[in-house]
């Protein structure tokens, strides 16, 4: 299993929705409940921190490679 | 030769019925109630009444034009002199002032009547090809992880682009595709955008936005090449062009039209950032009521599992078998006692026969018992007695000493006594 502060958004919350719908569908041992439990929390925890520090990401073709845009600098309307 | 008038002409006109006879001859040639008239703006005059004068004139002529407040309300483009335009409107008479004039309900910059025409022409043919196909459209990602957004770097397009993203979905990463949007290199730059777009960033879903304009600013969004490319594009395209009441050929292209960029930034993020909070909101919730229902179940099952246990366990054999054996003492022990009474009740029946038998339950029915004081030899005979004799009697409570006196022998049979 992938370490949880690696995933994106939309791998945590699609693991998170896999492992609830574990624990509300099967049976499972306690120790296993507890440790999915415990990896669903932490996904949750993760995906709203990832929602809520998320600061749109601009970037911008350029030459043939990709460099950040300097939203600042855009200047005047066209 | 002028002719002369004759001085006695059966009618002769007031000004007024006159021009009000011109007025209605013009009023009743529809050729002049529906017609385009092309020239250059000159004496405009906008007095607070918001009702708009001004002349429109070439090189021959000039003709006087008047455009109503409701109708000047509606212009699209800002109107000054020397602006080269096409008006249309009725023609009719002012009459107080003599004086005909255009009555304008639409003006347009110059040119754009042929740039129409041009465009139903290219509209009719790619639609017969089926570029416009409502089969064509694909779905919205629901949630875009890359959006490609084409459109000037310069642009307020793209600010609205850029302000509308960051606060409806700021987990989206953008990648802009920048192009010139009109002159010459608009046409050649919005399909290289698309195009780089498609084969290197592999976006979710493209925005291709530009700000208002008039139809020759909006004219690269009409040009085959660019409309092909939208058409051709791998990731759905949403087009947010101009206004509202723009329409380009690329609108029919795209994926889905939006009137504005704005409009087309909110189109591509059909989820916002709170929906996902409420989302994960919602899972976190399911996840704690699952597991709180798993352990109640466990918790359950453990108390089932524990009162069996209790039943089966060997203290509990223990104490039954305890409690049993208490029993049996118990029943032991009162028949014992049962056993005892009968045993007693027993001895005292044959005491009570005993007794009866005794010569001493004799004596207490009032018999005695003799015998002689020197040898203790009962005296069951009166011919052992000799008168003077001394002898014991015993009776029930006691004894006393006694003397013979006289004596007769009597015979009794066995039975008397």
């Amino acid at each position: 299993m992938k370490e949880i502060y690696e995933l994106t958004y939309e791998e945590a919350f699609e693991e998170l929705e896999q492992i609830v719908r574990r624990l509300e569908e099967e049976a499972h041992s306690l120790e296993t409940a507890l440790q999915l439990y415990e990896r669903g929390q932490a996904l949750a925890a993760h995906c709203r921190r990832l929602l809520e520090q998320a600061e749109l990401k601009v970037q911008q073709i350029s030459e043939g490679a990709l460099r950040p845009f300097d939203e600042a600098g855009g200047g005047g309307r066209v | 030769m002028s002719r002369q008038p004759s001085l006695f002409a059966p009618l002769i006109w007031s000004v007024s019925d006159l021009t009000r006879y011109l007025r209605i001859l013009l009023e009743d040639d529809p050729a002049l109630q529906d017609v385009w008239v092309r020239g250059e703006i000159s004496n405009l005059s906008r007095p607070v009444s918001g009702h708009v004068y001004f002349t429109i004139k070439d090189q021959g002529a000039s003709l006087r034009c008047v455009m109503w407040r409701s109708d000047a309300a509606r212009l699209r483009l800002p109107l000054q002199d020397g602006l080269a335009v096409e008006a249309h409107g009725t023609i009719s008479i002012y009459e107080p002032a003599g004086q005909y004039q255009l009555y304008v309900d639409a003006i347009r910059p110059q040119g754009e009547g042929a740039l129409y025409q041009e465009f139903l022409r290219l509209k009719q043919r790619l639609e017969a090809e089926g570029l416009f196909d409502e089969a064509r459209k694909r779905p919205l990602p629901l949630l875009p992880r890359r959006i490609g957004v084409v459109t000037s770097p310069s642009g307020a397009a793209l600010r609205d682009v850029l302000n509308t993203l960051r606060r409806r979905l700021p987990l989206v990463e953008v990648v802009l595709a920048p192009s010139s949007v009109q002159g010459d290199e608009a046409v050649p730059e919005l399909v290289a955008a698309l195009e780089a777009l498609n084969c290197y960033l592999k976006p979710d879903v493209i925005l291709l936005a530009r700000g208002g304009g008039s139809m020759e600013d909006l004219w690269a969004f009409n040009d085959e090449r660019v409309v092909r490319a939208v058409a051709a594009s791998e990731a759905p395209v949403i087009s947010g062009v101009g206004h509202q009441t723009d329409f380009t050929l690329v609108d029919f292209a795209a994926d889905v039209r939006a009137p504005t960029p704005t409009a087309a930034a909110e189109l591509a993020t059909p989820l916002t950032l709170e929906d996902l909070l409420a989302n994960v909101g919602g899972l976190e919730e399911r996840l704690g009521l699952a597991m709180e229902g798993l352990l109640e179940r466990r918790k359950r099952d453990l108390q089932e599992l524990e009162a069996g246990l209790r039943f089966a366990s060997p203290i509990h054999r223990l104490q039954r078998e305890q409690q049993r054996l208490d029993e049996r003492a118990r029943r032991l022990l009162a028949a014992v006692a049962q056993g005892l009474e009968r045993e007693a009740l027993q001895l005292k029946g044959l005491e009570r026969r005993l007794q009866a038998l005794s010569p001493l339950a004799v004596l207490s029915r009032g018999y005695g018992i003799l015998s002689d004081l020197q040898t203790g030899e009962p005296i069951v005979h009166v011919r052992q007695v000799v008168p003077g004799m001394h002898f014991v009697v015993r009776l029930a409570d006691g004894r006393f000493e006694a003397w013979a006196g006289d004596k007769k022998e009597e015979f009794f049979d066995e039975g008397d006594l």
